[in-house]
């Protein structure tokens, strides 16, 4: 009983925190949706007219669609490619921990380096062709999904790493005695079982597709003409370059978490249906 | 033991809250009680070191603390906008005209009253909402065409020279610098150039010297054309529409730069005004589009081969009528500003620190020797305008009887204007869409971005 008198204190440093630095942030940005300011502190109610500008903005619905095909594309090839990775350095294969390391370095690197990087190499190929990854919008989506694919790959290996080595070998081994063949393994014994693991890549993958800015504004900054420039993206131009657009930008902000909230909860919900425990 | 562990935990916790509160206490209660720190957010990176040097004179001189922040190049905006929200906020500011203005006039003092304002020589320069004064110019500054004058002389010295043109001074039209331009880079291997302009840098945030400085030039004439009695700046700024009269005009002097510049056209949207600097410096290029700023660039960069005794300007011509008289490109788009939200002592501070640095003998002289600012105030002797070549011949021109080009790019109705501007010269230059399209974005942008 008297622990829970002592409940409030204990739960208040955190509760704090949470309050501070996500809630109240959040409800500001909210609030701030529908209004029109140049900075937090002086801002005039405007009611939804932010909102009625940011849906009839065409840069924005190029955005959006810009950014959910770039993140099918890329939540696939990431999980395909990092899975098979992990399948394979799960073997006890010679020099399994360096090449680990290797391929989960990239993923230490910021996203503004990788994007300059990247920048260098793709132009650098795209010279022999007289052009630069501006030439085409097409250029600087692969650009993007290459770029996010090397960088997410490793960590997703290694998520993939973890799930495979908890699988029991003795349900493998009755597989074989079964008779079942590789691939029938794989299906029905091994991805079943790592379904906990898919269901945090795709979640993180997912969210951090549909989320990319540093690379998208390193590598392309959306040119041709914000061809290429993602939601995120999207949002910062409409915040800093117009001005008196803030709020719009900030209706934007808005709507961009309600689509990925939406989007990564029924992912979530989808993909657990399909654990199984053992 | 796990006892232990968490009380310490919470112990760390509650002394981060702790100081963190006191902290920001003790700061408030300094900004309440004396102004001995105030915060300058610099606009020109290519000086940023300069204002560092200048405050810590002044903090020697006065004890007050000048905080000097430098924007990066092309983002000004977005450094304002986050650092004013602070509590410690910018207590000077640079607004770009008008424009510019707008966004900010609830964070701009009225400076009606200040001596900085009676120094101003034209009081019509400063940028004035009603009776108030909210911005005040510091610096003029000129663009056009800089030339590398050892490379000009080594054409003109061509036997090969297929034109009559043997000065740069008799180059007064677009006709004879189109001809000696293309016969230039015919002779390219002979001049040991790559080509006569540097690249027309397109990269992110690089290209504000097409989508304003050049734009200017093709505004100027049609906003004067509307109405001669008023500057080209305000018709500009008030004009809901423009029908970009002279866009054919703007492509001849930009065609003449991709087709003869040092890179090809299709990797221009890597290169950066940087790059093109660079080119300019190591002889690589005879021209380049740029203003008297650059030339700290410059002569920065190592191994450069700009002679300083021979290098001018030529004027932006683009085959419009009457551009035999015309000159370089003189304004400005840097305004002084005072935050109006800061305390009042803060902003006595920075009036003072202002007034220092332009009307102190040792404030002039850093403004003159070491920032090459050509200003314009009356505070500045005839003899104490800057050193640097391109200030020269700046100042050369504005002697000239001659029509000075405004700098109407001033009034473009926002940055997003100016983003698609650039987003279509882009596409115009490596051949994805046509002239047509450029015209119409540029049309259309006004006309979205005025509403």
């Amino acid at each position: 009983m008297s622990l829970k008198k002592y409940f409030p204190i204990f739960v208040l440093p955190t509760l704090a925190a949470f309050l501070i630095a996500f809630v109240i942030p959040f409800l500001l940005g909210v609030f701030l949706s529908f209004t029109e300011f140049t900075t937090i502190l002086d801002a005039q109610w405007t009611g939804i007219s932010n909102y009625i500008k940011a849906f009839s903005n065409d840069d924005f619905l190029n955005a959006l669609w810009f950014t959910v095909k770039f993140t099918v594309v890329s939540v696939i090839s990431i999980n395909i490619i990092a899975f098979a990775l992990a399948n394979l350095l799960t073997k006890g294969l010679k020099g399994t921990n360096i090449f680990r390391t290797i391929f989960f370095m990239p993923n230490l690197i910021g996203g503004i380096v990788l994007g300059y990087i990247w920048q260098l190499i793709i132009n650098g190929v795209l010279k022999f062709f007289g052009v630069t990854i501006t030439y085409d919008p097409a250029y600087g989506f692969w650009g993007l999904v290459i770029l996010l694919n090397w960088q997410l790959i490793g960590y997703m290996m290694v998520i993939y790493i973890a799930g495979l080595q908890n699988i029991p070998s003795d349900l493998q081994e009755a597989a074989k005695v079964d008779g079942a063949n590789r691939w029938q393994t794989l299906k029905n014994v091994t991805l079943p079982l790592v379904m906990p693991s898919v269901t945090i890549c795709t979640f993180l993958t997912l969210t951090n597709s549909f989320k990319l800015f540093d690379q998208n504004l390193a590598l392309t900054a959306g040119a041709p003409s914000q061809q290429t420039a993602m939601l995120a993206l999207d949002i910062y131009n409409t915040f800093y370059s117009k001005v008196g657009w803030e709020g719009v930008g900030q209706a934007k902000a808005v709507i961009f978490f309600l689509i990925v909230a939406v989007i990564s909860f029924t992912q979530l919900i989808l993909t657990r249906k399909r654990e199984v425990e053992h | 033991m796990k006892r232990i562990i968490a009380v310490m935990l919470c112990a760390v916790m509650m002394l981060l809250f702790a100081s963190c509160g006191s902290n920001s206490n003790s700061q408030t209660n300094d900004t309440n009680k004396n102004a001995n720190e105030i915060y300058f957010l610099n606009f020109k990176p290519e000086v940023s070191e300069v204002y560092n040097e200048i405050a810590s004179v002044y903090e020697k001189e006065t004890g007050v603390k000048v905080k000097v922040v430098t924007a990066a190049s092309d983002t000004y905006e977005t450094t304002l906008k986050s650092e004013i929200a602070k509590s410690e906020a910018p207590t000077i500011f640079q607004i770009n005209g008008p424009v510019g203005y707008q966004g900010w006039k609830n964070y701009c003092l009225d400076l009606k009253d200040t001596k900085l304002y009676s120094y101003l020589i034209d009081k019509d320069l400063a940028v004035t909402d009603g009776d108030g004064v909210f911005g005040i110019p510091y610096v003029i500054e000129g663009y056009g065409i800089i030339y590398n004058g050892n490379i000009m002389d080594k054409y003109f010295n061509l036997p090969e020279k297929a034109t009559d043109v043997s000065s740069v001074e008799e180059i007064n039209n677009f006709e004879k610098l189109k001809a000696v331009v293309e016969d230039m880079t015919k002779n390219k291997s002979k001049l040991g150039i790559d080509g006569v302009f540097a690249s027309t840098s397109m990269s992110g945030g690089e290209s504000w010297r097409w989508d304003s400085h050049l734009a200017s030039v093709p505004f100027y004439y049609e906003m004067k054309e509307k109405n001669s009695e008023v500057s080209t700046n305000s018709t500009a700024y008030n004009a809901k529409e423009t029908e970009f009269k002279y866009h054919s005009n703007y492509k001849n002097l930009l065609d003449l730069y991709v087709n003869n510049s040092v890179s090809e056209k299709g990797l221009l949207s890597g290169k950066s005004v940087n790059d093109s600097m660079s080119e300019f410096a190591l002889g690589k290029a005879a021209m380049v589009q740029n203003g008297n700023w650059a030339w700290a660039e410059i002569s920065k960069v190592g191994g450069n081969k700009v002679d300083a005794d021979n290098i001018g300007y030529l004027p932006l011509y683009m085959d419009i009528e009457g551009e035999e008289n015309q000159g370089i490109c003189i304004g400005t788009e840097n305004y002084l500003a005072i935050n109006s939200k800061a305390s009042k002592e803060k902003q006595q501070a920075s009036i003072d620190f202002l007034e220092w640095l332009f009307s102190s003998e040792t404030g002039k002289k850093y403004v003159t020797e070491k920032l090459e600012f050509i200003t314009p105030f009356n505070t500045f002797d005839d003899d104490e305008t800057p050193e640097d070549p391109l200030a020269r011949e700046v100042l050369d021109w504005m002697g000239r009887d001659v029509e000075t080009i405004e700098w109407t790019f001033n009034s473009f109705p926002s940055q997003e204007f100016k983003n698609s501007f650039s987003d279509a010269i882009l596409e115009y230059i490596q051949g994805t869409k046509n002239w047509d399209y450029v015209r119409e974005a540029v049309v259309n942008s006004w006309k979205k971005e005025r509403a």
